[in-house]
């Protein structure tokens, strides 16, 4: 016997949402979707009338329904925004082109200007480049940092007021657990938040709409809408941690499936005692992006592959941040510690 | 989309192999009987100094005990909570100026009731355990959890604490150091005669056949094994604070070990229990305010432990739990502990790194004043509600709202009508509601609880199998709310 759908009681449910367990039909299922996504922007007050809002693309699902869903609401609540859609070409032969090229077709698809730019205009180097110097195994961090600031900087080009991204909740939920096992107290604080301030020059405002969408509902949306997504995985990424993690959240949502939301709920009902010692932000002196220290990751990172010394950026090595800003030669016991043979 | 790991990989150590010198690295003499960590080889005698060392300073540091003030010392027949009774009677024991001067006691909760022990089985633990805790010359207490079901509700009041802690210990130690000249020449004290009355009258207490029904009963309409060891947990806390309250012990110490508290860590967090993260793991949790609850076993690893246990013959008993024959993933609890193993087999700083993590956590608690009523606290685990809706985004807000949506009309009616005569009552046309009167209704109960006792409970099939303490704590909260509800154009201070 058809299960009916337990919100109209008219239609026949298609589908069993993954995060509430209620049966729903195709129509009811897009509604509920989408109006969480609304309430999300209004109760968060995420945008402003008339800003430019540019949005992450990645080719990915997550970001291809943050694309879709976005232009649905702008125009059912009429937001008053200017949407578009910038991306960033890291350079990795056989993932990004195939990945950019999704994007392309979503821009025809939604009619959404796009911006794309390159790790390779913007800092001379493609990440392919990057792992043929530093091996496999750190190249996520270069490319996090790259992109953050990618991203940042072709919204500056483009005027955009507020960047949007496609973290979902089990991205969320995922980053306080990877917080907690790692002792970050700094990013476990910051990490449920919606969005960040502009705090200064440097950084564009970010946020999440997708922040309470579980991945699962977001897949079976992209499914029924048959939108069009990249669903390869970096073919550079390794990092076994948060592969630990994602397991484990996994795991944790089979034996109850609102333990995402739960630990949202924790994540934001945490609070640092008073006394921890705080990073305090400030700007890199370099390039003026926002930064805790003297010089900002993407900078050091940067200086460490031109000198050929790529572990110049990972870890903690401020001590030297004084020596890359004053341009001076390191000595040879410095040296030998940073250069690439044991990664 | 990718997920990029920033700077951190640097923070973990990852596994190394052990470098095993040959001699202790404190008196660089004898040879090195254990290794507790990389690089942290002790000899026997050493080792033992160290860690009775460890627990004294725990409470040299925290300075919470005062002399002479009764102290209740959870035990369940484990390993840690073991060592800590081990370390208690060593403490005690010794004539060294840092002498422990606390009165303890003894409390071990049978669960058998629940855990699925022949009445055998459970005959002979108890009679392990009572030789063990009678060989300590400490008064015990054996309380079946079938007690549960003669509690009185106001265990689940929170009293406001006697004395406020830390400004007055110092005048407590010099008024302690001079009454102790003087009872060196004196009869002990009266409260230790009173002490051997409530150990003789504890030992008779046992447990009805019905009650182990009810309890059964109760635990068969949770539907989860996740629910079912929160409840256990939460039965089993109110049962020591009332078992302390009527015997006057004003401080409880709790065997967590490090290991235990870094996968406690994890497990809250998973169960949205983040807001109460801090009391839940702390060295001392103050929620129930005459009753401080402690946790001097803290600093050490599981490993640890069972080194000492083991080298000094400490004698821990086998108790078969929950979920001692469980799968990993048969709940929360149980998959999160078998998570932080494994990574800490793998990544030996995991536990370390998490437990570091809570320290720098506080409970979000709103801020208090004297002149209006304290926080409304869960009914069940007495901590802060942390289920207020305020105009933001929240996890807790897009869960309630997700629900509505995918909940259609007809159903939106029958949650908001449960338990409700839908009129047929006098009270009911009368404007209030038949159901106030009755047992509540797991909808009603919800606006008791904290977001995480909110989940147990909604895995609870039959409410009215709840003991009665909670359930007429509940009608009475409730009543109070409704009255307020009448009386809210008239209050002049909203304190919610
Ligand atoms: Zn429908
Ligand atoms: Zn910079
Ligand atoms: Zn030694
Ligand atoms: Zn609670």
């Amino acid at each position: 016997m058809p299960i009916q759908c337990s919100s109209c009681a008219k239609h026949r449910a298609v589908l069993r949402r993954p995060k509430t367990g209620h049966s729903l039909c195709k129509s009811c299922f897009f509604w509920a979707f989408e109006e969480e996504i609304h309430q999300t922007i209004v109760s968060a007050r995420l945008f402003n009338r008339g800003e430019t809002v540019g949005i992450g693309a990645s080719g990915g699902k997550d970001s291809t329904v943050l694309a879709h869903v976005l232009k649905v609401l702008n125009e059912r609540y009429d937001y008053g925004l200017k949407l578009l859609l910038l991306s960033v070409d890291e350079g990795i032969t056989g993932y990004r082109d195939d990945s950019l090229e999704t994007v392309k077709r979503n821009q025809q698809q939604y009619d959404l200007p796009l911006t794309i730019v390159s790790y390779e205009e913007l800092y001379g180097w493609t990440m392919d480049a990057i792992v043929k110097q530093v091996g496999m195994k750190n190249n996520c961090t270069f490319c996090g940092v790259f992109r953050r600031q990618a991203l940042d900087r072709g919204a500056m080009m483009l005027n955009v007021d507020k960047i949007c991204t496609g973290h979902n909740a089990d991205d969320v939920a995922e980053t306080v657990l990877m917080n907690m096992l790692r002792g970050d107290i700094a990013r476990l604080r910051r990490c449920t938040a919606i969005s960040t301030a502009s705090d200064g020059e440097g950084a564009i405002p970010r946020c999440k709409p997708l922040k309470y969408a579980y991945e699962k509902e977001i897949v079976l949306y992209a499914y029924f809408k048959k939108l069009d997504y990249f669903s390869t995985e970096c073919i550079y990424s390794p990092n076994a941690y948060r592969g630990h993690a994602r397991t484990f959240l996994k795991d944790l949502e089979a034996v109850r499936p609102s333990a995402i939301m739960d630990i949202i709920h924790s994540g934001e009902n945490l609070s640092v005692r008073e006394g921890v010692k705080m990073p305090v932000q400030g700007t890199c002196s370099h390039c003026g992006y926002i930064s805790s220290q003297a010089l900002c990751k993407s900078c050091v990172l940067l200086e460490g592959l031109n000198r050929g010394l790529p572990k110049l950026g990972i870890g903690k090595r401020h001590q030297l941040h004084d020596k890359i800003l004053a341009r001076q030669a390191l000595t040879k016991h410095e040296e030998k510690k940073l250069k690439a043979v044991d990664f | 989309m990718c997920q990029v790991d920033e700077e951190y990989d640097s923070l973990l150590e990852q596994k190394s192999l052990p470098a095993v010198s040959k001699k202790c690295m404190k008196c660089k003499e004898a040879t090195a009987a254990l290794l507790i960590r990389v690089g942290d080889a002790f000899c026997r005698v050493c080792f033992k100094e160290y860690f009775i060392h460890k627990f004294r300073a725990m409470l040299g540091k925290n300075r919470v005990i005062f002399p002479k003030e009764k102290v209740l010392l959870a035990v369940s027949g484990g390993p840690a909570s073991s060592c800590m009774l081990a370390q208690v009677q060593e403490g005690l024991s010794r004539d060294a100026p840092k002498k422990l001067r606390f009165l303890p006691g003894v409390i071990y909760i049978d669960e058998a009731g629940v855990c699925g022990q022949t009445p055998e089985e459970r005959e002979k633990a108890a009679v392990q355990l009572e030789n063990i805790f009678r060989m300590t010359g400490f008064p015990y207490h054996i309380v079946p959890l079938e007690q549960i079901f003669t509690l009185p509700e106001s265990v689940l009041e929170s009293v406001c604490s006697r004395e406020q802690v830390g400004s007055s210990y110092k005048a407590a130690v010099d008024q302690h150091i001079r009454t102790e000249l003087i009872w060196a020449h004196e009869e002990p004290p009266l409260e230790e005669s009173q002490d051997a009355v409530a150990q003789l009258s504890l030992q008779a207490s046992t447990y009805k056949p019905e009650h182990t029904l009810a309890l059964e009963e109760l635990f068969s309409s949770l539907k989860t094994l996740t629910a079912k060891q929160d409840m256990l947990n939460t039965l089993r806390q109110h049962l020591i604070l009332h078992t302390a309250r009527i015997h006057g012990y004003s401080k409880v110490m709790m065997g967590d070990s490090c290991t235990r508290l870094a996968i406690k860590v994890l497990t809250n967090v998973s169960l949205g229990r983040g807001a109460a993260l801090a009391a839940d793991t702390a060295f001392s949790d103050s929620r129930y305010g005459d009753v401080v609850m402690l946790r001097p076993m803290r600093e050490y690893s599981s490993k640890e432990i069972g080194f000492y246990n083991r080298l000094f013959e400490v004698q821990s008993v086998f108790i078969p739990g929950l979920d001692t024959k469980a799968a990993n993933k048969a709940s929360i609890q149980r998959l999160t502990e078998s998570f932080v193993v494994k990574l800490q087999a793998d990544f030996p700083s995991t536990v370390s790194t998490v437990y570091r993590t809570s320290e720098k956590l506080h409970t979000a608690c709103p801020p208090q004043s004297s002149t209006t009523e304290p926080a409304p606290k869960c009914l069940l685990c007495l901590c802060a509600l942390d289920t207020k809706i305020t105009d933001d985004a929240s996890a807790f807000r897009a869960t309630l709202l997700s629900k509505k949506l995918s909940r259609g009309p007809l159903e939106e009616k029958k949650h908001s009508d449960a338990g409700c005569c839908q009129g047929k009552e006098q009270a009911c046309r009368d404007g209030g509601c038949c159901s106030t009167s009755r047992v509540p209704a797991a909808t009603d109960l919800k606006s008791l609880l904290c977001y995480s006792c909110r989940l147990t409970i909604k895995d609870l099939t039959a409410v009215d199998s709840l003991p009665p303490y909670i359930t007429s704590e509940a009608e009475k909260r409730q009543r109070r709310a409704a009255m307020k509800k009448e009386i809210g154009e008239f209050l002049l201070e909203d304190d919610e």
